[in-house]
């Protein structure tokens, strides 16, 4: 059930200041785009426009259209909760609910929102951490607090309960920054199985893993501190790293930033 | 592990050459220990050979000695760094002696003059048919009193002033947002005959009810509710935004992530600073005597007529002056203590029975 992402003229603010400007592009369903770009290119802020989580930031809004197979998720009666629901999100820092146990994290999203059956709850919660690849690693103990696990395992327990409300898409926001190698590879891994499911849509400061993971890459670049960020070019990965066609992005890639 | 590691190391520095500027002389660890003895011995020796009367010189000269030998002996024997150091921690420690004698000597009074009066019946009776200069009587009666009244005013002001904290730290923007924080702040400082005056006029004299625990718990409500909403706000303040960017990213309403993320979280804290505020307005004399008017007779209906309390009971008593009285003013006043203290360990248990778990 992934759905296709379609961002035309697509802009957002800080207030009165203009963080990124007039972006169009387009997520395929079923793959993995990672977007690429400097610290303050804008990145996090496009990906967290995806789901209406920008308008949360005070002094947050946005202009232009995403629209989610042939719906627009800024037009009018557009309800943010619901947008969320079928977009879900990973955010850098594993942030587990620290008073809920990992059963509890897991089905947060379901209880919370407060739509399941109590029968299947357990049967959700083992197949979200099975898909999570953490099922094996925790399923002796589900009623412990979840913020005792190790930070990669934190941070697949955050994957779980996102995938746990079966969104459409999957944003995930530097999900491994805080993590070593190893965990990383875990969620790399993890990010391949979860695309046969999910559209998803990573940022990452880490070329390699952009390399890896991703079907399609987007770059992102500033002209200046202070100015918009802006889409540099979107392209297949691998074009993006043998032959990309703008000069800007090789730069980049090739580490002559600047 | 570390042993054999260094073990292996060549020794670099040659021993012969000038003494290592890492070492230096020190005091033995039990210094400050001897030296607190020694400047009581000596303040003690010299309050007695000078006859000075007050014990408290005494305890000042010997307070000053210990600072001042900590100073020369850590200047002489190690250097004038550490010796800004030691006298930092003795005048630290000086200080928490000072701030704990009257406090030990509180509870060592009201425990031991308390305990003069304080059995079964005297929590169980009231002062009903008891002449002030009579030995008896009991508690009983202030004891109700004061458990509706606190309840009462914690059942208003509790609701109230977590919904305003919840308002100012989770919707409030712009000017009334500020206009609640200025209130609030003016609320905090409200003096409680104030608060008591205010109820007076509107409850008693405007709409004309007669005294009664309710009244005054109204009174009370209003010193509480400042306290109640400043604890709050600084708890919620302590819950990560990641946790409600976490919440809402799932699909969450806002208020249901409030209810069910934000408000566990900072449970703990919220349980503490609402029991702050009961054992605030648990004490409070005057808006209970303006209001309530204190009763000899147990009352058990905090709607209606007069009723008693703990402290305007131990007033009473103390007022009267027997030594019967003065008797049960000092158990009263235990009891009182130690009504606000079981409050404080109850808050405690919640806090850590509902705290964020760290266990693996």
């Amino acid at each position: 059930m992934a759905k296709r992402i379609d961002v035309s003229g697509l802009s957002a603010f800080y207030g009165n200041h203009k963080a990124i400007d007039d972006i169009s592009m387009t997520v395929e369903p079923r793959s993995v785009t990672a977007f690429i770009g400097p610290s303050g290119c804008g990145k996090s802020t496009f990906l967290r426009t995806l789901n209406r989580m920008h308008e949360v930031t005070p002094g947050g809004r946005v202009e232009g259209k995403v629209l989610l197979d042939d719906e627009n998720l800024y037009g009018p009666g557009v309800d943010p909760v619901a947008v969320r629901r079928t977009v879900g999100m990973v955010f850098q820092r594993p942030n587990p609910f620290p008073t809920m146990s990992i059963f509890d994290n897991v089905a947060a999203g379901l209880r919370l929102n407060g739509n399941f059956k109590k029968s299947q709850l357990s049967d959700i919660v083992e197949r979200s951490l099975q898909g999570a690849n953490l099922w094996n690693e925790v399923k002796d103990r589900l009623n412990k607090p979840g913020s005792g696990l190790s930070g990669g395992q934190q941070q697949r327990l955050c994957i779980a309960r996102a995938i746990a409300v079966e969104p459409q898409v999957l944003l995930m926001d530097e999900p491994c920054s805080a993590l070593d190698p190893i965990s990383t590879l875990a969620i790399e891994d993890l990010i391949g199985e979860l695309k046969e499911r999910f559209t998803i849509v990573i940022v990452t400061h880490n070329m390699q893993q952009a390399a890896r993971v991703s079907d399609r890459t987007a770059f992102f670049n500033l002209a200046a501190v202070g100015q918009p960020g802006k889409l540099v070019e979107i392209d297949d990965t691998d074009r993006i790293f043998s032959n990309p066609s703008v000069q800007a992005t090789e730069d980049y890639i090739s580490g002559r930033f600047g | 592990m570390s042993h054999t590691i260094q073990d292996q190391r060549p020794a670099r520095a040659p021993k012969s050459v000038a003494p290592s500027r890492l070492t230096r002389g020190g005091l033995p660890r039990w210094a400050p220990a001897g030296i607190a003895v020694v400047s009581i011995a000596l303040g003690c020796g010299i309050g007695a050979a000078f006859g000075l009367q007050s014990k408290i010189q005494w305890g000042l000269i010997s307070a000053l000695l210990f600072v001042t030998i900590t100073y020369v002996a850590s200047a002489v024997v190690e250097n004038r760094r550490q010796a800004k150091d030691r006298v930092a921690t003795s005048v630290v420690w000086v200080c928490f002696v000072l701030a704990v004698i009257p406090l030990l000597s509180l509870i060592w009074t009201t425990v031991s003059r308390g305990m003069n009066a304080l059995d079964g019946d005297f929590l169980s009776h009231s002062m009903n048919g008891i002449t002030s200069f009579e030995k008896g009587g009991g508690v009983y009666h202030a004891l109700l009193g004061t458990i509706e009244q606190v309840a009462l005013a914690t059942a208003i002001a509790a609701p109230v002033g977590l919904l305003t904290a919840v308002y100012l730290v989770e919707y409030g923007r712009g000017s009334l947002a500020k206009a609640v924080t200025f209130f609030v702040d003016v609320m905090t400082g409200i003096p409680s005959i104030v608060a008591g005056l205010f109820i007076l006029t509107t409850w008693n004299l405007m709409l004309g009810f007669g005294p009664s625990g309710f009244a005054g718990s109204m009174a009370l409500s209003i010193l509480m509710m400042p306290v109640v909403v400043r604890s709050t706000e600084e708890m919620l303040k302590l819950v990560p935004n990641e946790l409600r960017e976490a919440a809402l990213a799932l699909g969450v309403p806002k208020w249901r992530m409030i209810l069910k993320v934000v408000l566990p979280t900072a449970i703990g804290g919220i349980a503490t600073g609402v029991t702050l505020a009961v054992a605030r307005i648990a004490g409070e004399t005057a808006p209970i005597m303006l209001l309530v008017f204190g009763t000899q007779l147990i009352n058990g209906n905090p709607f209606e007529g007069a009723q008693s309390s703990l402290p305007l009971y131990i007033w009473e008593q103390y007022k009267v002056g027997s030594e019967a009285s003065y008797d049960r003013a000092w158990a009263a006043a235990l009891v009182l203590i130690a009504f606000v203290m079981i409050l404080n360990l109850v808050a405690r248990g919640i806090a850590r029975w509902k705290a964020p778990k760290t266990g693996r």
